[in-house]
């Protein structure tokens, strides 16, 4: 395969990145021009065409959710997920922090296209920097026409608004953003309806990551398909990777989907450090299941990864070489997902603290011998049974690090035995 | 208590229930903590119950009910943190301060806590002083931080300053450091 050239990530080297001017001098709000002359209903279609799936981490085909919205309805949002809270995430930070246009071009183009007059950005209230640049970017925004009333002389209205969050990992899920930005907790609804059908104050509303609306601009400018050229059979158009962990070069590399994830590790984050060798690599998220040195060799596409019995997730991928206590890392992401749990599902508050206390018994080697046929029990009774996919994601690293790794926890199960 | 101010930071965003979170963590950033009053007002104000406001102000991890440290630390405990020794600066800055994670230390100086994945996952691992992030730093650098801070810079004033009461109101933090990390192409 040529070496990709980026296509999200192409303007965040250049110097001022996150200016207007920048942006423009380098093509941008070209794709607006190009959507505000196509009917709405084209855009969806040609979104629709080009294969392109959420890159927040569940990989829903964005033109079908478009199409889920009733078309009588009176009012309709847009909703901007920037509350990037998944571990070894940490991509949409950078297309935020220095490519704000690029997403708000996206922006733009999907409200014309749905027909939201309305748009709200949700970003993690640890942004600092994210907030200003999206603030200075909807402003800039403004003054230039591409927002406000009557766009580009194209008779469609947009405003877009800011809104912070507080600190809650579970507002990155949909349901759970929409109850924070109306001034609420922050704990998911139950679905179905779904956010298309009853969303912020009951409206219908389209929720999307920033890194999907990044992609919009390119699929409107360059066709669906060029688009779909990309990628593999069910996977399609490039991915910021977001590489972490014990490799050379950590980092976001943007590679088209189906790109082996041998070669993000070797190639491009520069290999194990140290020359040591692989032992586990979590690809899409602490939410997504282990994979072993072994199965390195699968492309990183939403389907190949499935069948691998894990998930793409938010492609974030974190290394870690064969120096790394198994039984450790499982402790602590599930004292991450204790913690962040909203508190609302029974079998995640109550099942995730009891998981975090038999791993916290074996990590200080007096875990009791039934403790790991314990711990996935439990998980069976977390898993798939909340509101929202916290539950779940809690559940893969455990399981997968048990299933892959399981005589590093009997090791520390025996030294309990001989004392 | 400058209720005043707490006044100013609702008017900047509007009484409207939707802002509740933005001048909840405005007033967490005036005071260092939410006070029993300051919830109250913005209760009266939003027209919300008190107990809605409550809930807010302990679901939300930016906000707590008692006064944090002057120098805030924050340890990311991400799990690419964690596997690059994220628990050991934590567990070195506890001894140093002599302090739990979480608490604050005697003197109102220091508080320090382990926070979730920061989302700068290259720099692993890193630290938050004062939203200052310090990535790929090792223990010592991040004690040695600290003790930097602790140094009292000239003569010791006899009290902390209080804020300026006029201080405009900040609808966008000031602070804000890039944080992205770009690979080397």
């Amino acid at each position: 395969m040529a070496e990709w050239e980026p296509v999200l990530l192409a303007n965040v080297h250049r110097p001022n990145s996150e200016k207007i001017g920048t942006y423009l001098a380098h093509g941008g709000y070209q794709a607006l021009r190009k959507a505000l002359s196509m009917s709405p209903e084209a855009v969806v279609a040609e979104v629709k065409a080009s294969g392109l799936r959420g890159r927040g981490g569940a990989g829903f085909p964005t033109g079908v959710k478009w199409g889920f919205l009733p078309p009588d309805a009176p009012v309709k949002y847009l909703a901007v997920n920037t509350d990037e809270g998944e571990p070894g995430t940490f991509k949409d930070r950078l297309i935020v922090e220095r490519d704000p246009h690029a997403i708000l071009e996206g922006v733009i183009i999907a409200a014309y296209a749905i027909g939201a007059h309305r748009a709200f950005v949700y970003i993690r209230g640890e942004f600092f920097l994210g907030v200003k640049r999206w603030i200075k970017a909807i402003a800039d925004a403004y003054q230039h026409g591409f927002l406000g009333k009557d766009i580009l002389g194209s008779g469609f209205d947009l405003d877009v608004s800011v809104h912070r969050g507080a600190g809650a990992y579970i507002c990155g899920e949909e349901t759970a953003m929409l109850e924070s930005l109306e001034g609420k907790r922050g704990q998911p609804r139950l679905k179905p309806p779904y956010p298309a059908q009853v969303g912020l104050w009951g409206r219908p509303t389209i929720v999307q990551n920033v890194e999907t609306l990044a992609n919009v601009p390119h699929i409107i400018l360059r066709g669906a398909a060029w688009y779909a050229s990309i990628g593999t059979e069910q996977s399609k158009g490039p991915k910021i990777f977001c590489v972490s962990g014990h490799v050379n070069r950590p980092g976001n590399y943007e590679l088209p989907l189906g790109t082996p994830l041998r070669e993000i590790i070797e190639k491009y984050a520069g290999g194990v450090r140290y020359g040591r060798h692989i032992k586990a690599v979590i690809p899409g998220g602490v939410s997504t299941p282990m994979l072993t040195a072994r199965q390195i060799d699968v492309p990183m596409a939403f389907e190949t990864l499935a069948a691998a019995g894990s998930a793409l997730g938010t492609g974030a991928v974190i290394v870690m070489d064969e120096t790394t206590d198994m039984v450790e890392v499982a402790r602590r992401i599930t004292d991450f997902f204790v913690h962040e749990s909203c508190g609302a599902c029974v079998p995640c508050r109550l099942g995730g603290f009891r998981m975090l206390e038999r791993l916290e018994a074996i990590a200080r080697g007096r875990g009791r011998p039934d403790d790991l046929a314990k711990l996935e029990s439990l998980a069976r009774g977390i898993s798939g049974l909340t509101f929202c996919p916290l539950g779940t994601g809690m559940c893969e690293p455990v399981l997968s690090g048990l299933a892959l790794y399981r005589d590093e926890f009997v090791a520390r199960l025996n030294t309990a035995a001989k004392r | 208590m400058n209720l005043e101010r707490v006044e100013q930071i609702i008017e900047t965003y509007g009484r409207d229930r939707m802002n509740s979170l933005p001048i909840l963590e405005d007033i967490q950033r005036e005071f260092n903590y939410l006070p029993r009053q300051a919830l109250e007002l913005v209760a009266k104000r939003l027209g919300m119950p008190q107990g809605h406001v409550y809930q807010l102000a302990t679901f939300f991890k930016a906000f707590t009910l008692s006064p944090k440290g002057e120098h805030q630390c924050k340890v990311c405990l991400g799990t690419a943190c964690h596997v690059k020794g994220g628990a050991l600066i934590l567990e070195t800055l506890e001894k140093e301060l002599k302090v739990k994670a979480g608490a604050t230390t005697a003197d109102g100086k220091f508080s320090i806590e382990g926070v979730r994945c920061l989302g700068a996952c290259a720099l692993a691992p890193i630290i938050v002083i004062d939203n200052q992030p310090l990535g790929q730093i090792t223990a010592d650098a991040a004690v040695q931080k600290i003790r930097e801070l602790a140094a009292p810079k000239t003569a010791p004033s006899p009290a902390p300053a209080p804020a300026p009461a006029s201080k405009p109101a900040a609808a966008v933090p000031k602070r804000g450091v890039d944080m992205s990390a770009v690979p080397p192409r």
